[in-house]
């Protein structure tokens, strides 16, 4: 190869790899400078002011921050579990189901996963306000807020147990069909084990959407319960405060435990698969 | 081929939750969008009326519709989103595509740790990732002092509340949605056709551009969609990071829905917005038909 040649491809990689490190520090510098002045003294966000943890301090005495925290978790936990629900038989339904109903499925779940909040909070509130009207029901506040979460995070779910399906060997089920299983027995008793960890991994995706969602739940939730990231919302307009830092900062670390732990979990079931 | 009975059991659940949660609520939107505005709870007038004649009569009117149709601000809206959707889509795809070759290209040992490294702030708090750029871009944010402690420039940038905020901001909220398609796809690519080009002489340029980057096309178009579609109607980046010029869909919507409390017009804006992505949608849904990319 000429000198030239050799020049150019050492030029090459070098655009390469400095494209990829771009990449990676323009994902992480946010995040790292965040959790960084959050342990800063100064109110101001240049001004290194020394090392503290007031901020923290300040973060546990703030009433209002901590009972929306503790309402996000309640919804979170109950919109997860039935998401993981609805979202399993919506896995089964779209790997087993043929004809228009797979279609409609497919065309409902797949626009969900996609469509923007505002058209997802605001079609949602418009149901619950007519369901008022039409039978009387009118539970807006944390109920309606986990209905909404459990809508759009049961399409998420879907695609993660209908990849696990697609995996999974179906020849097991169909042997304890033969062996006298009957259709719900055989699913629940040998494929549900068998896709476990997606339903793990499925529960953990729809939790985090939902303690992170700030638009839908603007729009359904009622007077009296805002959610953690409404309140967020609310103070973040007002400006920069190194509070926010602080919670922020503590659900970076909540997220990546829980990303450490599911993807060991993960591992352990694969090694633990026959 | 007819599905067994258990499992069209089972699929009642997805269908009718679906038939509940998204059919029926976008049917309402078209209702309420061919209503007027009122002061009373809920705000919007009703569609039919029993009139003194003791029959009913439609009421509905094309107001909301007319409004959007006449009012400049909504077609700046219109275009200020589809402006700042593709420009976020292709700074996404430029990004990405270094990023996910590099990652479906490194040592088997290294893959798992890179592609988790790009996951993980998509799991992070999407309010916590945008409210970090206000720290960085305000200015006497850290952009502004590290460039003025360089001497390149003078005065502060005013990059926050504008366009190109905006931008930054929304680009680094998809840019995972590009990168995890698009190495779905480089991961798949035959490792013979690229040895095979590099042993006829390619430079690693020439493989990418020639041999990969042609196969890993639906790839690509998968991840210009998923980011494409849900930055139509992006509301929080534009308005936390945005100016006065940064008015999108998004914005438009919820200003009509929380400020102005005009539930027609914000109705009839949700309805454009879906109908502008139904082309998009339907595109992706055949990419997804076609192989699991998304998964």
């Amino acid at each position: 190869m000429t000198v030239r040649g050799i020049r150019a491809r050492g030029l090459a990689r070098f655009g390469f790899v400095t494209a990829v490190c771009f990449g990676y520090a323009f994902l992480y510098v946010p995040i790292v400078l965040l959790v960084f002045y959050s342990f800063n003294d100064s109110r101001l966000v240049t001004v290194w002011g020394g090392f503290s943890t007031r901020w923290y301090v300040a973060l546990f005495e703030n009433e209002t921050l901590l009972r929306a925290a503790l309402r996000s978790l309640q919804v979170a936990v109950v919109s997860a579990s039935l998401a993981t629900m609805v979202g399993l038989a919506a896995g089964l339904a779209l790997v087993r189901l043929s004809g228009i109903r797979r279609a409609l499925l497919l065309a409902c779940f797949g626009s969900l996963l996609v469509m923007p909040d505002v058209l997802i909070g605001l079609s949602m509130l418009l149901l619950f306000v007519n369901l008022d009207q039409w039978v009387g029901w009118s539970g807006r506040g944390l109920t309606t807020v986990a209905l909404a979460h459990l809508t759009f995070a049961s399409a998420y779910v879907a695609v993660v147990v209908r990849a696990r399906l697609l995996q999974a060997d179906a020849s097991i089920e169909e042997a304890a069909r033969d062996l006298g299983a009957r259709p719900g027995q055989a699913f629940w008793l040998v494929t549900v084990p068998l896709i476990r960890p997606a339903l793990i991994s499925g529960w953990l995706l729809a939790f985090t959407l939902s303690l992170d969602d700030l638009v839908v739940a603007s729009f359904v939730s009622g007077p009296g319960s805002s959610t953690l990231p409404m309140v967020i919302y609310s103070s973040v307009r007002l400006g920069v405060t190194p509070e926010v830092n602080a919670l922020a900062t503590l659900l970076i670390l909540a997220v990546t435990l829980g990303i450490i732990s599911a993807a060991l979990i993960n591992r352990f079931f694969i090694r633990s698969d026959p | 081929m007819k599905s067994p009975a258990f499992v069209r059991g089972v699929a009642l659940l997805p269908l009718g939750w679906m038939s509940v949660f998204l059919l029926l609520p976008v049917a309402i939107l078209l209702r309420v969008s061919l209503s007027e505005p009122r002061f009373e709870q809920p705000p919007y007038s009703d569609l039919f009326a029993l009139a003194e004649s003791g029959r009913w009569a439609f009421e509905g009117t094309l107001q909301a519709w007319r409004w959007l149709l006449e009012d400049p601000t909504y077609r700046d809206a219109l275009l200020g989103s589809l402006t700042m959707a593709s420009l976020t889509t292709t700074a996404c795809l430029l990004l990405a595509l270094p990023m996910a070759w590099a990652i479906a290209r490194a040592p088997l040992g290294w893959r798992t740790p890179l592609l988790l490294a790009v996951i993980l702030p998509f799991w992070t708090s999407f309010l916590i990732r945008v409210y970090a750029w206000i720290g960085l871009l305000k200015p006497e944010g850290l952009i502004n002092a590290a460039l003025m402690a360089t001497g390149l420039i003078e005065q502060p940038l005013l990059i926050l509340h504008s366009n190109a905020a905006v931008l930054i901001g929304m680009t680094y909220a998809y840019l995972p949605f590009m990168i995890l398609p698009l190495y779905a796809t480089f991961s798949r690519l035959d490792e013979d056709q690229l040895q095979a080009a590099a042993d006829l002489g390619a430079t690693p340029w020439q493989t990418f551009w020639r041999i990969s980057l042609p196969l890993a096309w639906p790839g690509a178009v998968a991840g210009c969609l998923l980011v494409f579609i849900p930055a139509m109607g992006e509301f929080v980046v534009p308005d936390l990071l945005g100016g006065p010029e940064s008015y999108m869909l998004g914005t438009a919507l919820w200003n009509e829905f929380f400020r102005n409390a005009d539930w027609p017009t914000a109705s009839a804006l949700a309805l454009t917005m879906l109908v502008v992505l139904l082309a998009p949608l339907a595109l992706l849904q055949r990419l997804q038909r076609r192989d699991e990319v998304v998964s």
